[in-house]
């Protein structure tokens, strides 16, 4: 167990204009997993990278030795070669392929060109058994949810006889029951010799499952943490993460409630493919002005449906049930309508649903509420760079000027350029899918205190999570999703974990 | 920032949109060295304008269609029925040439409101839909002109792309009428200037320093002037100059200032962003074809105009000039990048190849395969450029 089997030595990257590694020294031991945190843009990936052949040996300083040997890999396949295999935060399978035909792309089992179907479903099937995956070798990977679908990357590594397994944010898009399946594979991996480097910002996970931490700060490896040590506890992660203690991770705020602005009543959506399965059904609810309520619920429970087929019936099919805005009904059937009645949606995906990342932070800051700086069909154009570099200064967005482009921004200044876009609109109410989901640590606390900000506006604000401790942490009242049902709601001072987690579980009545 | 500083931005960061202007000068020089001078000759200059102006036209449509993600093949075809259709009025019919020409834009309008009923409404993809058209518009062409050329038109007819607006103002050795609208053309563009830099100095923006706006304006303007100079001393001014140039501003003003082009660019961008952002995709994909088929109807009317009839096989691989001057103007393939500034440069460029070959005479089938080496190469400096910045992210 006390073997190194790697060790990266005062490795520097840099890239014109920017050191992205600045002397990172990392030593992984035989067998062990090791943790990698630090704050989003602090090298973690980038570090990866060069450990894994993408950015090639000679493209960087420093040394790196795998089991004694020095490694200079010119591609992935080099690194591979030696074990070493990376799995990606975006799963890199093809869905229209199998699971069988997935774990062995660009590895087939051939004889002279031709493929041999029989073994290489039989060996799959071996390795589908082996990371406890209950599915067919001959399934098509798109069928199967993420959490399958990361457990067949794992496969498909242990096929390539992998030493040093390398995992990317491997549980961010996976429900509790998924991450809990994933990390005690990756315990039974360890008892097999598996070594694993895994990067998460979920400090609960490693601090469950890492033997080792390792903390990277602005391109610089600080610390080494050993787990087993009953001083390194989250708050120590974070301190190092941060540079300095987080004395709370949501700010205080006191709430100041009003009228029911935001109602919904018995809303039903079904399954935009699937005949007759229903997504949402019959739920209703209500969110007051200058009150933050928050939505928990698991994985498929309709949380994301519910909200996306209210804004503009964006979601699903044979929607039926009302909205009511300040005790109006109102017609929500068009995103355009949606907005005209006050209602914004800060999408749980940025990069796909929230911005233009082509575009500057001006165009994508009024892309929602163009109408309001227009006449004539006109765009205004120097009340477009001033409401933009409005919205940089009051949400403190970390760039010289809005002409900076989106797609170059951290994942938190960019979840501020889409709060700061639907906030041009005007909305009464705000629902906010996963806002923290991919920003780290420091940049979470900011996002709060604007949600902070705007409840005491007197906004009101629908939170989506799939954190519980966040939903406990900001929300005044916590609405419950199981199967499409409303199962219940709590205030502030009755929620906890445990509760929600009941609620969130309670299974659909046998009858249909 | 200084202006040795912005000048090595020029050819270092900026490459990408700068990238077609250097081309483009390297390209005129090459060919004027090649020729002995012919290519900028006052006769030759005005050539140009008259031969190459409806691929100018096609690609103004085209480079929105592409921004929005789309392609339209159906272009060479639809330049061929428009102006079909205007000669078998005016040349058989013997209706007046503003007839002719009303119902050739309006035939182009109408099939684009075909085509993008299919895209926008019932969500085809537009290569399809246009391949689609390509055949189907060639076909109607043969039906509408019984499969025989038409020609040749009236004198009133011919003047769209033929003739010019001479000695309005007198003239004494050169066309004051000309040189009027040439210096009423660089005060716009100066005042249009200063007025930008204005407004980004008021809201705190980063703008150039004055040496280095001073001197592009200054550049500009002079080979503005020296164009209509140029022009002024041969035949005056070409009537397809004018439109064409009231176009090329009105489709730039489209493209940056109106919330349409907005929506353009949104969509091309990033669709699933655009439709969350309350933009109403069905119609913004519906004007946009409805706008390419218009312009391929003004295409239409030009080319008939200038070849002095209508054939069956007219317009034949126009599509494709037409695209290749929107990638090579800086256009992504992917949608969202592009300007109609960068077209409009990318199709010179095609212009000034053609013409320059063939002042040096050429053959056809070399000019074709330099052309398509310049399309290549064109678009693999792009990615080159794209791979590079993005590296230091």
């Amino acid at each position: 167990m006390d073997t190194t089997i790697l060790q990266m030595q005062d490795i520097t990257k840099t890239f014109p204009g920017v050191k992205a590694l600045d002397g990172v020294n990392l030593t992984v031991q035989q067998g062990e997993i090791h943790a990698i945190c630090g704050e989003n843009g602090a090298g973690k990936s980038t570090l990866m990278k060069v450990l894994s052949g993408v950015y090639p040996h000679g493209s960087y300083e420093g040394r790196i030795l795998f089991e004694g040997q020095e490694l200079k890999a010119s591609n992935i396949k080099d690194s591979e070669a030696q074990g070493i295999v990376i799995i990606h935060q975006e799963l890199a399978l093809v869905p229209y392929l199998s699971v069988a035909e997935n774990i062995f792309l660009g590895n087939e089992t051939q004889r002279g060109g031709f493929i041999d179907w029989n073994e290489t479903n039989q060996r799959a099937a071996k390795l589908l058994a082996r990371v406890g995956l209950d599915e067919l070798p001959v399934t098509p990977v798109g069928q199967l949810g993420v959490g399958k679908q990361q457990l067949v990357e794992i496969a498909k590594a242990l096929s390539k006889n992998v030493k040093l397994l390398i995992l990317d944010e491997p549980t961010a898009a996976l429900n509790d029951e998924d991450s809990a399946h994933l990390l005690q594979l990756l315990r039974g991996l360890r008892e097999q010799g598996i070594t694993s480097i895994i990067i998460s910002h979920k400090l609960g996970e490693i601090e469950d499952i890492a033997n080792t931490t390792t903390i990277i700060r602005d391109g610089q490896s600080v610390e080494a943490l050993d787990m087993s040590d009953p001083a390194s506890t989250q708050n120590r992660i974070i301190r190092g993460m941060v540079g300095r203690e987080l004395s709370a991770r949501y700010p205080d705020r006191t709430p100041q409630i009003g009228e029911v602005v935001f109602e919904v009543k018995n809303w039903s959506v079904y399954h935009p493919t699937q005949q007759d399965r229903k997504v949402v059904d019959n739920a209703s609810l209500q969110v007051r002005a200058g009150e933050i309520v928050g939505i928990a619920g698991l994985m498929g429970a309709g949380r994301t449906e519910l909200a996306m087929s209210v804004f503009g019936h964006s979601y699903g099919r044979a929607i039926t049930g009302e909205v009511h805005m300040d005790g109006r009904k109102v017609d929500t059937s068009t995103v355009g309508k949606a907005i005209k009645a006050g209602i914004a949606y800060v999408s749980e995906d940025r990069k796909k649903f929230g911005l233009n990342l082509i575009e500057d932070i001006r165009v994508n800051t009024t892309a929602a509420g163009l109408a309001k700086i227009s006449s004539n069909g006109f765009v205004d154009g120097n009340k477009e760079i001033q409401i933009a570099e409005h919205y940089r200064k009051s949400m403190r967005i970390k760039t010289p000027n809005v002409m900076a482009k989106t797609g170059n921004l951290s994942g938190g200044n960019q979840q501020k350029v889409v709060l700061g876009k639907w906030l041009h609109t005007a909305p009464e109410l705000l629902i906010l899918d996963e806002p923290t989901r991919g920003i780290d640590v420091g940049a979470k606390y900011e996002i709060y205190t604007i949600i902070n900000e705007l409840a005491a506006a007197g906004k009101a604000v629908l939170v989506i999570s799939s954190e519980l401790p966040e939903l406990l942490g900001i929300c005044d009242r916590i609405y419950t999703l199981a199967y499409g049902r409303m199962t219940g709601q709590l205030p502030r001072a009755e929620a906890t974990q445990e509760r929600l987690m009941e609620l969130m579980t309670i299974e659909r009545e046998s009858a249909r | 920032m200084t202006i040795s500083s912005e000048l090595k931005d020029i050819f270092t960061k900026n490459l990408r949109t700068s990238g077609i202007y250097i081309a483009f000068v390297l390209i005129v020089l090459l060919f004027t060295v090649l020729t002995n001078g012919l290519l900028l000759s006052p006769t030759n200059i005005t050539n140009i304008v008259l031969q190459y102006s409806y691929v100018l036209v096609l690609a103004l449509g085209m480079i929105i269609v592409i921004v929005g993600g789309h392609i339209d093949l159906s272009v060479g075809s639809l330049v061929a029925l428009t102006g079909a259709v205007s000669a078998v009025l005016v040349i058989k019919g013997g209706m007046p040439w503003w007839v002719g020409m009303l119902a050739g834009i309006l035939t182009g309008a109408l099939c684009g409101v075909w085509q993008g009923f299919w895209v926008a409404i019932v969500g085809i993809p537009s290569f399809i839909v246009t391949l689609a058209g390509m055949l189907l518009f060639r076909g109607l062409t043969y039906e509408v002109l019984n499969n025989i050329s038409l020609s040749p038109f009236p004198a009133g007819y011919q003047k769209i792309a033929g003739g010019f607006l001479n000695g309005l103002l007198g003239g004494y050795g050169f066309d004051t009428f000309t040189l009027v609208i040439g210096v009423i053309a660089v005060a716009g563009l100066v005042v249009s200037a200063w007025r930008t830099r204005q407004g980004r100095v008021k809201y705190g923006q980063q703008v150039e320093s004055m040496a280095m706006f001073l001197g592009k304006n200054l550049l500009s303007a002079a080979i503005i002037l020296w164009f209509f100079w140029q022009i002024a001393t041969s035949r005056g001014m070409p009537i397809v100059l004018i439109i064409l140039g009231v176009l090329i501003i009105a489709y730039h003003v489209l493209t940056t200032k109106t919330v349409f082009g907005r929506h353009v660019y949104a969509i091309g961008g990033n669709l699933s962003a655009a439709k969350l952002s309350g933009v109403n995709i069905k119609k913004i994909n519906f004007w946009i074809f409805i706008n390419m088929g218009m312009l391929a109807g003004v295409a239409g009317v030009v080319f008939s105009s200038r070849s002095n009839g209508a054939q069956p096989g007219a317009g034949n691989m126009f599509e494709l000039d037409a695209i290749a001057a929107c990638f090579i103007g800086g256009a992504s393939t992917t949608g969202g990048v592009g300007r109609v500034t960068g077209a409009i440069v990318g199709g010179l460029v095609m212009a000034v190849l053609s013409n320059g070959m063939q002042l040096m005479g050429v053959g056809a089938s070399a000019q074709q395969i330099v052309k398509g080496i310049v399309l290549l190469l064109a678009v693999a400096f792009d990615i080159y450029n794209k791979r590079r910045v993005g590296q230091g992210s």
